[in-house]
């Protein structure tokens, strides 16, 4: 019994691995940089921000403030974006059990595409750059809401192919309009793609606070779900009449997902990839229950992204690339690898 | 004891009546075997009593509504296994057995040691401890029908829907599968209602036997009074003997031309 109960869940020690990678990816993020900082000066500098801690440090105050108020907010930030992406693909793929199933599959990132490019065309005269993460946000989930409700009215049961095609449509739909009002507002192009290839901005702490909220409780719910979607594996027909509310859990599950989806991209703009290679890659290496999967990919999806984003600051330093190119970049290699390599070899 | 009560259903899809005004009743320990030609509406029948397709007409079990029932209540009372179940990749034999307690489980909660010792006690009962850790899309059509039975066992409902269990299966399999299901109704007291194909095994297992004919019901009783020659030549267009058996009647081909 022991046996097949550790096949289903996280292990004490997969958590420790997780753990340790994740502190070892933050003090690679916080001196890999510019400014060399050494790890030891890194973890003194954040310990010290905990309070009743006290270390003792050799790191200047302007090392400190590079620290703390740059590259830090900057890690946790892509900590907390990347773990969203890749759960909330992962949630996805298992809700509507498609491999192929991104955070955007129901027009997320149109609309959010739309939202922001609306409001750099119209605030671009104006100093108003908090309003550029509302604005995708909102455009973000009005899109999904236009997607389930055509979806689901599309067919009887709400089926979830009608709910994937409506997104197919809905962001085919929202593209194009934001294409014309950027074909038509040419001069703001260069801003629009600075938003749209992904950057996880440099603005200290006001980003995190803002979204943190959020992808902590959408991460939050959709594992609660864990088991709800290994029990979406056997197909909705199945599903439903082995007792799970198949709409009900769907539509909680799209929206914790498109919540939490909407709120990193309002923030990072659109950063690709994630969402799928991470869940595939463990789950070629660790099998395709939910409840494994679904923390380790939060994990791996936040660690990934941090790496990402040191390549994006080092590899043509002092230019930055921007880190939606260097997810796929370094993602589809790295992702074909895991494939070529693995035992259980097939995804579907 | 358990009653199932359907009383006129019908099933409209785009404006046709594949079902078409179906009753009867069967109860825990009774084997109901629905059979008919291809496009009968046999499967559909099985479909909407499962709630996975709307119907008209009334579900009672014993006394209550199942149309008022919530999708977790009806399935602690019907259990239903699909011609072909998914089998999905990557999940353990365990696992799979182990999603039969959904029913049982309010949403969001996490199985109990209950739910572990009951889908252990299915899965030794079938036979299958050997594949406990198997990934159920590697087993044979075989292996899965029994898995699939498991999980509808462990789901504890004492309604049990079986499509064609037998079709994908050699003869000894089938049989295997029959002794199985005829052994379980009677030792766990589960009234069982399942389409299949071949007309002697029908005869050979259930107690009833339902022929449907374009969604209506055109005959139902025990195997002597459903399989006669007349009866097979009207509803399926076939030529064939019955050669009289004690255990049932056994339907023979005949040759349409010579």
């Amino acid at each position: 019994m022991s046996q097949t109960v550790s096949a289903r869940h996280t292990t004490p020690g997969m958590w420790l691995v997780g753990a340790l990678t994740v502190l070892g990816t933050v003090i690679a993020g916080v001196c890999i940089g510019a400014v060399h900082i050494a790890p030891i000066d890194a973890l003194a500098v954040i310990a010290n921000h905990i309070p009743g801690v006290h270390c003792a440090t050799s790191a200047s105050a302007s090392d400190s403030a590079i620290i703390w108020d740059l590259r830090f907010p900057r890690i946790v930030l892509a900590l907390l974006v990347g773990a969203m992406l890749a759960t909330s693909g992962c949630s996805y793929q298992g809700t509507f059990r498609n491999p192929l199933a991104d955070p955007y599959l129901l027009g997320v990132s149109a609309g959010a595409g739309l939202g922001a490019t609306t409001c750099i065309v119209l605030t671009s005269n104006h100093n108003v750059h908090w309003l550029l993460p509302l604005a995708a946000f909102i455009g973000a989930m009005l899109a999904v809401a236009l997607t389930y409700s055509l979806g689901r009215s599309a067919l009887v049961g709400r089926s979830a192919t009608s709910l994937v095609l409506a997104g197919v449509a809905v962001a085919s739909m929202l593209t194009a309009i934001q294409t014309l009002i950027q074909q038509r507002n040419s001069d703001k192009i260069r801003e629009v793609y600075g938003w749209i290839l992904g950057r996880l901005s440099t603005s200290g702490w006001t980003d995190v606070e803002l979204v943190a909220p959020y992808i902590v409780i959408c991460i939050a719910v959709l594992f609660q779900y864990r088991r709800v979607l290994d029990v979406f594996a056997v197909g909705d027909e199945e599903a439903l009449t082995m007792g799970l509310p198949v709409a009900r859990a769907r539509a909680a599950i799209i929206i914790a997902a498109s919540l939490g989806t909407a709120a990193a991209v309002s923030v990072t703009g659109l950063i690709g990839f994630v969402g799928i290679i991470v869940p595939h890659s463990l789950r070629l290496l660790m099998g395709n229950s939910y409840r494994r999967l679904l923390p380790q990919t939060a994990i791996f999806g936040g660690v990934f992204l941090v790496c990402a984003d040191i390549v994006a600051r080092t590899a043509l330093a002092p230019q930055e690339i921007p880190i939606g190119v260097v997810t796929a970049l370094i993602g589809a290699p790295f992702f074909l690898l895991v494939l070529g390599s693995s035992r259980h070899g097939d995804l579907t | 004891m358990t009653t199932l009560t359907v009383n006129h259903i019908s099933v409209d899809i785009s404006a046709k009546k594949i079902v078409n005004n179906v009753s009867f009743t069967v109860s825990t320990g009774d084997w109901l075997c629905v059979i008919g030609p291809n496009g009968a509406g046999k499967s559909t029948l099985l479909r909407a009593i499962a709630g996975i397709i709307p119907s008209s007409g009334d579900l009672l079990i014993d006394q209550a509504d199942l149309r008022n029932m919530s999708h977790r209540d009806r399935a602690c009372w019907i259990a239903y296994v699909a011609q072909e179940p998914v089998m999905p990749r990557g999940m353990t034999v365990f696992d799979y057995v182990m999603l039969g307690r959904t029913a049982h489980l309010r949403l969001l909660a996490s199985e109990s040691p209950q739910d572990f010792e009951i889908t252990h006690y299915v899965i030794a009962e079938l036979g299958l401890s050997e594949f406990i850790n198997r990934d159920v899309a590697t087993l044979s059509g075989g292996e899965r029908q029994r898995v699939a039975i498991a999980r509808a066992l462990a789901q504890a409902s004492p309604i049990v829907l079986l499509d064609e269990p037998t079709t994908a299966l050699d003869i000894g399999y089938q049989q295997d599968v029959l002794e199985l299901i005829d052994r379980l109704r009677h030792e766990k007291k589960i009234a069982v209602i399942s389409t299949m194909h071949d007309l002697t095994v029908s005869g050979l297992y259930p107690d009833t036997l339902m022929l449907l004919n374009h969604g209506e019901m055109a005959v139902h009783g025990n195997a002597k009074t459903v399989l006669t020659v007349e009866r097979i030549a009207q509803t399926y267009g076939a030529a064939v003997r019955i050669l009289d058996d004690p255990r049932g009647p056994i339907v023979v081909p005949e040759r349409k031309t010579l």
